[in-house]
């Protein structure tokens, strides 16, 4: 009853704070009536059906066990296949691929396996929340570098170089980003690789989660792509966002043997496996669904340039995004807060979207705005955003 | 440049769409979308809209046979002359030319199973030329048009933040 848990947690855990907006999606669960998300960052499409069906019928053919730590060699195999297809790289799967639960346990895996006490790693913001928490639970020093809405939200090179210091382990990249929707074309990264060759010792973690949701031209562009980095670029990628497989935990680790060898015996005695049935589930993903990455592609790129002209139609400035299935405006013009916008916009208009505050302090007078949604939603959450930014400025 | 294929897709997936609606999501100009629309409607490629309706909730007595149609092909008219007259009957909603062991494949809609086999034998196998039918009727839809009937699939996805 009276147990003191003073100084019985670890300081690493504890200097996290729990989701600040928690409250918020608290608040939207327990609205009453009809509300519309726009928040969710996942597909919402239900995955393929082919692909489904490869996991019945694995539990149905018994392959129910622990599959090898590294994954099922058929699945690596298929990994590898589509990196050739897609990316043009070459990795092997026979070390240099370990599939993980979800490519969340991926950024977990690089943060333990590289990270000594007081390292410094770069993380670029506005960003996925858990690359700073990974970061931290490592007992490692998150050092940010903002990116702008006025450079496209890319990652300058010179911003980057101003970051690095001898403490710099690794830096942290996502693109397509979340929550930004900016994409790095292959140009960009080549600005970025040039940094990266003065400074020898960096090693680069890249999500590469919503690689296939590139409305650009539909290619994924990474620094994998740089055969003099291969050395030191650690690919993090998955199935969920591009094959809308969020629930099967299934993501892969792509890299140099040296490293993928170690992160593997983290893996091997935490996790042991990722689970079998995903992982059959994922041979028919990789080999036999492009076709299905394409039209969900397609829609997605319809609603992005509804969601487009509704923010310009209410007023509010806009990047434009061209990847992920996310915008992020500008909500400043309005005065609020991006927490105030979003609670005042879900009670008074029943729509709910995320702080931009929540990715990092430069989100702050931003929100993120989902198109992982209906269109029927999409439209009317539009004109209800028109009519909540009109309501404000008349005051 | 629009893309009619992409804008066809768009169409036949949701026909209430309006053109400036489309045109938003193609990234062209309204008109475009009405000019391609017109020209689309002028060489017959869109043939009408229509709308996908659950007939078995409003009217569950309605009757669907899928009648396979036997034929002697007729000389210089080939199957095509039986297969315009059997289309002109407005309950007849299709009327393929299929391969296999019978010629042509007609789907035909009315109140009661006896007013579709009234139709066969008075209005199909009286033709010249007709070998033989045989009528399946339809006793549930699992699927049609693309779209599954009774779709489980609610949007059940967590309000979560990552």
């Amino acid at each position: 009853m009276s147990f003191d848990y003073n100084g019985k947690m670890s300081d690493a855990v504890q200097q996290v704070p729990p989701s600040a907006i928690r409250k918020f999606f608290d608040l939207a669960n327990e609205m009453q009536g009809h509300v519309i998300s726009l928040s969710i960052g996942e597909p919402d499409f239900v995955t393929p059906w082919p692909i489904r069906e490869a996991g019945i019928n694995s539990l149905v053919e018994g392959y129910t066990h622990y599959s090898p730590n590294s994954g099922y060699l058929n699945a690596r195999k298929a990994i590898s296949d589509y990196l050739k297809r897609r990316y043009g790289v070459s990795y092997s799967p026979d070390g240099e691929l370990l599939i993980t639960v979800g490519g969340s346990e991926g950024l977990d895996l690089v943060a333990r396996a590289l990270i000594n006490p007081g390292d410094e790693v770069i993380v670029v913001e506005p960003c996925f929340v858990a690359y700073n928490a990974t970061v931290k639970f490592a007992h490692g020093v998150p050092v940010t570098v903002e990116t702008k809405p006025e450079n496209g939200y890319k990652l300058m090179p010179e911003e980057l170089e101003a970051a690095i210091t001898e403490k710099t382990k690794y830096i942290i990249v996502g693109y397509p980003n979340n929550p930004t929707g900016a994409v790095m074309t292959l140009e960009d990264w080549a600005g970025i690789r040039d940094v990266l060759l003065r400074h020898p010792g960096v090693i680069v973690l890249s999500d590469e989660l919503y690689c296939e949701l590139n409305y650009l031209d539909g290619k994924p562009a990474s620094l994998t792509q740089f055969s003099e980095l291969r050395e030191r670029v650690i690919m993090v990628n998955g199935f969920s966002k591009s094959y809308a497989m969020t629930g099967f935990r299934v993501g892969y680790i792509a890299g140099p043997h040296e490293l993928v060898s170690q992160m593997t015996k983290i893996h091997q005695y935490c996790i042991m496996s990722a689970p079998s049935l995903s992982q059959f589930a994922v041979i028919e993903a990789a080999m036999n669904a492009d076709g299905e990455i394409i039209k969900m592609r397609d829609e997605y790129n319809h609603r992005r340039r509804v969601i487009i002209q509704g923010l310009s139609d209410a007023g509010l400035d806009c990047f434009t995004p061209y990847g992920a299935f996310y915008a992020f405006p500008s909500i400043k013009c309005t005065g609020l807060s991006s927490e105030e916008f979003c609670e005042r916009f879900l009670i008074e208009k029943h729509v709910a979207i995320v702080p931009g505050n929540a990715f990092g302090a430069c989100g702050e007078g931003f929100v993120r705005i989902s198109y992982a949604a209906s269109l029927d939603d999409i439209k009317e959450a539009m004109v209800l955003l028109k009519e909540f930014v009109e309501d404000l400025r008349k005051g | 440049m629009i893309d009619d294929i992409e804008l066809l897709h768009l169409m036949e997936n949701n026909a209430r769409l309006s053109s400036a609606e489309m045109a938003t999501m193609l990234a062209v100009s309204e008109d475009e979308v009405n000019l391609e629309i017109k020209r689309l409607r002028d060489e017959n490629i869109i043939l009408g809209y229509s709308t996908i309706i659950n007939w078995e909730k409003k009217a569950p007595d309605t009757c669907i046979g899928m009648i396979e149609v036997r034929i002697a092909p007729i000389k210089n008219k080939g199957y095509d002359h039986i297969a315009q007259i059997l289309s002109r009957y407005d309950k007849v909603s299709a009327c393929y030319l299929v391969s296999g062991g019978f010629d042509l494949m007609i789907i035909y809609e009315d109140k009661t199973l006896r007013d579709i086999a009234n139709f066969v034998s008075e209005k199909i196998a009286t033709q010249e030329g007709v070998l033989s039918t045989t009528t399946h009727f339809i006793l549930k839809k699992y699927k049609a048009n693309g779209i599954i009937y009774d779709n489980p699939n609610k949007d059940d996805r967590q309000a979560i933040i990552l």
